[in-house]
C-alpha cells in the first residue's frame, strides 16, 4: 500500500508497491535528503545537480521565504533577516545563544526557546528549520515523483531532549511524518557498516558545522549496537571559522565590525579554511561596510596553531565515550570520520594519533549521514529487501534525573542506557498532610540542578493527606526509540492514585504545531483539509490492512465479543474513509487504535513465546 | 494496557534461572528478542502495535542490562529468592573490609593530589583483583552453596568497589582534561 502513488501513463507500476521514505540530514551549515532507489541509497540533487542545501533561510518584508543558495546570496547584504546555523538555536534559550558571541540577529526571549525578529515577523528556530525541511521535502517529492510516506531525520547524538523535541516539531511543521529521529553517527555507521559488511568495534568521529559527536558502536551480524556516545552540541566547523575571523579582527584592528562585516569576515574565513585543507596558505579579499579593502591571509601553520584548542576540545568527549564503553583506544577496530570539518588535516592527524590508527574516509563525510538515514527510513517504511535484516540499538547521550531536596539531582536513567528505556523511582512526602509534590525533570551529568538543563516542571496533586514519609510516589521516566522522554507520576499507597504525563517544556503542543502549519502561506484552507484527509486515509488504510492481516493469523487470541468489537471498529473506519470529513476519520482511527491494543499485546506475547519455544527446541536438537 | 510480563528476566531471554550466565548465549538471546519486538520493526504499523513494541523493547533492554552486569544479576536473583540485599539500609561491614576501603579512598585522594595517573591505574588494578576474588565467592554462594546471606553481603561489598572505581575514573578524567589543554571549567557547557 502506498501514499497517493499514481502511475504515469507508460510507466509500469512496481509489482510490489513501495512506500516512499527519505533520510534527511538537517545540518548546521548544510542539509541533504537521500532515498533508497533501486536498492542503493543516494543523495537527491536539486535542479542544478547540487546535493547540498545551505541551511540558510532568508525572510523578506513581504513574507517571501528563500532557502538555500538563494538565501545564501542575501547573507552579505541582509544579515539580520538571513538566518544561518539555526540548528545551534534549537531548543535553546537567550542565555545559550549569547555564548555564540556577536550574531547579526535580533533575538527575542520566547517561552522555552529563543525567537528571531525578522522582516517577516517573529520566527522560532523550529519554524526556520521547518523551511529547510520543506525545501528538502519538495525536492524529494519532485525527484521521486510522489508524496512521501515518511522521513528519518537525523540529530546529533549529543542533542538533549529539548533539542530533539524541537527537531521533531520542525519536521511536523514541515508536514513530514517522522518515522524516527536517528543519531547522526549511528546513521553514518549504518551506511558505512552495510557498505563494508563490517564486524567489530567502531568509533564514529562526527564533527559537523556546529556539533560534535563521538559514538562507539559494536557491529555484530547485522546488529548495530551503540555502546556509548559523547560529544559537544556547541562545537563544530563554525568554531574554526570564528577562530580565524577572531584572529583577523585582532591582527587588523577590527574590534567592532558590524553584523554585515562579521558575516563577510566569516565567509572569507570559511573559504580560507577549506582551501587550507589542500594548500599551505590561502588568502581572501574582503570589502568592509565603510569601503575599506582588506587583504586577509593565513598559513596552514597559523591556522593549526590558533585552532589547536578546538581540536583538543574534541578529544575530551572522545576519551569519555571510550571510558563509558570500557575500551582503550587500541581496542577500536576502525575509526570513521564524518562531517565536512573532518577534512582538516590537523584534525585527522589528532584523531589518528589518539587511536593509533588511520581513520577510514572511504565514504563522502558530508553525505554519509543522509545515506544512512535513507537506508533506515526505507527499512522503517517496510521496504526491507529479503535477507536485509539488521537492527539498530541506540542509547541516550545524557542522564535524566529529578530535582531532590537542596537542589541536588537524583539520576533516574543514566547516560548511555539503551533505548527504549523506562525507570521508576520512588519518592515520599517530607511534611505531614502534604497533598502535592513539585516534580522537576532535568538532564545532564552534574550533581547540582543549576548545572543541568531543566526539561520540565509539573505538579502531582491529590496526594491523600498522610504523615510525612508515608506517601509513596513513583515517578516513571520513559524514553522512546527517538530518544524522547515522557514522565508520569503516581501516588500509590491507599489505592488512591493520580498521574500526569508531561512533555518537556520546549515541546510544542499539537495545537501549536497546527497553528504554525496554518501560518504558512503556501496552503489555502481547502488544500490543507484535502491534505489532512489524504493523510488520514493513508493511515486508516494501513491500519485496517494490518489488522485484517493480524486477524487472519491470530483471531484465536480474541474472545467472540472482542472480535466483534474489533470488526465493528474496522467497519466504522471503513465507513469514515468513504466520507470527506478528516476529523471524523481521525477519531475513528483513534478509537480503533485503542480497541486493538489488547490484541496487539497478545500477538506480541505469542510471538515472543514462540521464539522462546523455538530456541529451547534448537538447544534440545543440538544436544 | 500493559503487556503481560509474568516472565522474569531469565525466562524472557530463555535462560536458566542461575547466577552463572553464558555471556554469548545472553547476547544472542537479547538480539533475537529485540529483533522480534523492537519498535523499528513496527514503525509502519498502527499506533497500538508501536506502543506495545516500545513496552516490550523497554522490557528486553531492562532484562539484558540486569543480567549482563554481575552485581545487578546477583541482586535480581536474590530478590527472586526472596532476599533483599539491603544496600541502602544495611551498611554494616566487617572491620577489615572497612579498613581496606579507607585505605583505598586515601590512595585515590593522594593519586589525585599528586596528579599521578599511573598510581591511580595501579590502584584500579588492585581493586579489579579484589573484585575478581569476590565474584568467584559470589558465584559459589549463589551456585552450589545456596548461601544467600553471604550473597547479599558480597553484593554490598561489590557496590563499595564500584563506587571507589567511579572515584578513580573521575580523578583520571580530571587529570586527562587538565593535561588535554582545555581547562575543565572552560570546557563545561553552560546552561540556562
Amino acid at each position: 500500500m502506498s501514499l497517493l502513488q499514481i502511475s504515469e501513463p507508460g510507466q509500469s507500476p512496481e509489482p510490489h508497491q513501495r512506500r516512499l521514505a527519505v533520510g534527511i540530514d538537517l545540518g548546521t551549515t548544510h542539509s541533504l535528503v537521500a532515498a533508497v532507489r533501486s536498492s542503493a541509497a543516494e543523495c537527491l540533487p536539486d535542479a542544478q545537480g547540487r546535493v547540498l542545501l545551505p541551511s540558510i533561510v532568508h525572510y523578506a518584508a513581504g513574507g517571501a521565504v528563500e532557502v538555500g543558495y538563494e538565501a545564501l546570496a542575501r547573507a552579505g547584504d541582509d544579515p539580520a533577516n538571513t538566518v544561518s546555523s539555526v540548528k545551534r538555536f534549537m531548543g535553546r534559550g537567550v542565555a545559550d545563544v549569547a555564548k555564540y558571541g556577536a550574531l547579526p540577529y535580533r533575538f527575542v526571549d520566547a517561552p522555552g526557546m529563543v525567537a528571531i525578529e525578522t522582516a517577516a515577523g517573529l520566527r522560532s528556530p523550529v519554524q526556520v528549520s521547518a523551511e529547510i525541511l520543506k525545501a528538502l521535502r519538495a525536492r524529494a517529492e519532485e525527484s521521486l515523483g510522489a508524496e512521501l510516506f515518511g522521513a528519518v531525520v537525523t540529530v546529533p547524538a549529543y542533542f538533549d531532549d529539548a533539542q530533539r523535541q524541537a527537531t521533531k516539531d520542525a519536521a511536523r511543521v514541515a508536514g513530514l511524518n517522522v518515522l524516527r529521529l536517528l543519531n547522526e553517527p549511528t546513521a553514518a555507521a549504518i551506511a558505512y557498516g552495510l557498505d563494508n559488511a563490517s564486524e567489530g568495534t567502531f568509533a564514529v568521529f562526527d564533527l559537523g558545522g556546529g556539533t560534535f559527536d563521538l559514538s562507539v558502536l559494536r557491529l555484530t551480524r547485522g546488529v548495530f549496537e551503540v555502546l556509548s556516545t559523547s560529544g559537544d552540541s556547541a562545537l563544530g566547523g563554525d568554531d574554526f571559522d570564528q577562530a580565524i575571523a577572531m584572529h583577523w579582527r585582532v591582527t587588523h584592528g577590527l574590534a567592532d565590525a558590524s553584523g554585515r562585516d562579521t558575516r563577510r569576515l566569516l565567509a572569507a574565513a570559511r573559504a580560507v579554511k577549506e582551501r587550507l585543507s589542500a594548500a599551505q596558505s590561502a588568502d581572501a579579499q574582503v570589502t568592509l561596510s565603510w569601503g575599506q579593502q582588506l587583504h586577509l591571509g593565513l598559513t596552514r601553520r597559523e591556522f593549526e596553531e590558533i585552532t589547536a584548542p578546538l581540536v583538543q576540545k574534541a578529544l575530551g568527549p572522545t576519551r569519555k565515550a571510550l571510558r563509558d564503553a570500557g575500551l582503550a583506544p587500541a581496542q577500536v577496530d576502525g575509526v570513521v570520520l564524518v562531517g565536512g570539518a573532518t577534512r582538516m588535516p590537523h584534525l585527522q592527524r589528532a584523531v589518528a594519533a589518539f587511536f593509533g590508527r588511520e581513520p577510514l574516509v572511504n565514504l563522502d563525510p558530508e553525505q554519509v549521514v543522509a545515506l544512512g538515514a535513507a537506508i533506515q527510513a526505507n527499512a522503517l517504511a517496510g521496504n526491507r529487501a529479503a535477507g536485509e535484516d539488521w537492527l539498530l540499538l541506540d542509547v541516550i547521550p545524557l542522564s535524566l534525573g529529578l530535582e531532590t531536596m537542596g537542589g541536588l539531582v537524583e539520576k533516574v536513567i543514566p547516560r548511555n542506557s539503551t533505548i527504549p528505556v523506562a525507570r521508576a523511582q520512588e519518592f515520599t512526602t517530607f511534611k505531614d498532610g502534604q497533598t502535592a509534590m513539585a516534580i522537576h525533570v532535568v538532564q545532564g551529568e552534574r550533581e547540582l540542578v543549576s548545572d543541568c538543563r531543566s526539561l520540565a516542571r509539573f505538579e502531582l496533586r491529590g496526594i491523600p493527606p498522610m504523615v510525612a514519609g508515608a506517601a509513596r510516589i513513583a515517578v516513571t521516566f520513559q524514553v522512546d526509540a527517538d530518544g524522547l522522554l515522557s514522565v508520569s507520576a503516581r501516588e500509590n499507597t491507599t489505592g488512591v492514585s493520580a498521574s500526569v504525563v508531561v512533555k518537556p517544556s520546549y515541546g510544542l503542543t499539537d495545537d501549536e504545531v497546527a497553528a504554525m502549519l496554518r501560518s504558512g502561506f503556501d496552503h489555502a484552507q481547502a488544500d490543507r483539509d484535502a491534505r489532512a484527509l489524504a493523510e488520514q486515509r493513508v493511515e486508516a488504510e494501513g491500519l485496517v490492512a494490518a489488522l485484517r492481516a493480524a486477524l487472519a493469523q491470530d483471531a484465536d487470541l480474541l474472545a467472540p465479543d472482542e472480535r466483534g468489537a474489533l470488526e465493528g471498529g474496522i467497519a466504522s473506519v471503513d465507513a469514515a474513509r468513504q466520507g470527506a470529513d478528516h476529523r471524523a476519520l481521525k477519531s475513528a482511527v483513534e478509537a480503533l487504535n485503542r480497541l486493538s491494543e489488547p490484541f496487539a499485546a497478545r500477538r506480541m506475547d505469542r510471538s515472543v513465546s514462540r521464539a522462546l519455544a523455538g530456541r529451547r527446541l534448537d538447544e534440545v536438537q543440538v544436544k | 494496557m500493559k503487556p503481560d510480563f509474568t516472565r522474569n528476566h531469565f525466562e524472557l531471554l530463555g535462560l536458566p534461572v542461575s547466577y552463572a550466565v553464558d555471556a554469548a548465549a545472553l547476547d544472542r538471546a537479547y538480539r533475537d528478542l529485540q529483533g522480534r519486538v523492537h519498535p523499528d520493526r513496527f514503525a509502519a504499523s498502527g499506533e497500538a502495535e508501536r506502543r506495545v513494541a516500545m513496552q516490550w523493547a523497554t522490557r528486553a533492554n531492562e532484562a539484558y542490562r540486569t543480567l549482563r552486569n554481575p552485581i545487578d544479576r546477583a541482586r535480581y536473583l536474590l530478590a527472586l529468592k526472596g532476599y533483599d540485599t539491603g544496600e541502602e539500609s544495611n551498611t554494616a561491614m566487617p572491620p577489615d573490609f572497612l579498613m581496606q576501603q579507607m585505605e583505598w579512598r586515601e590512595a585515590v585522594a593522594e593519586g589525585r593530589a599528586a596528579r599521578d595517573p599511573a598510581a591511580l591505574e595501579r590502584l584500579r588494578g588492585e581493586i579489579e583483583d579484589s573484585r575478581a576474588e569476590m565474584h568467584a565467592l559470589l558465584a559459589r554462594a549463589l551456585g552450589g552453596d545456596r548461601n544467600y546471606d553471604a550473597g547479599c553481603s558480597l553484593v554490598r561489598k561489590l557496590r563499595f568497589l564500584d563506587r571507589i572505581e567511579a572515584e578513580i575514573d573521575d580523578a583520571l578524567e580530571a587529570l586527562a582534561e587538565g593535561a588535554g589543554g582545555a581547562h575543565p571549567a572552560t570546557s563545561l557547557k553552560g546552561h540556562d
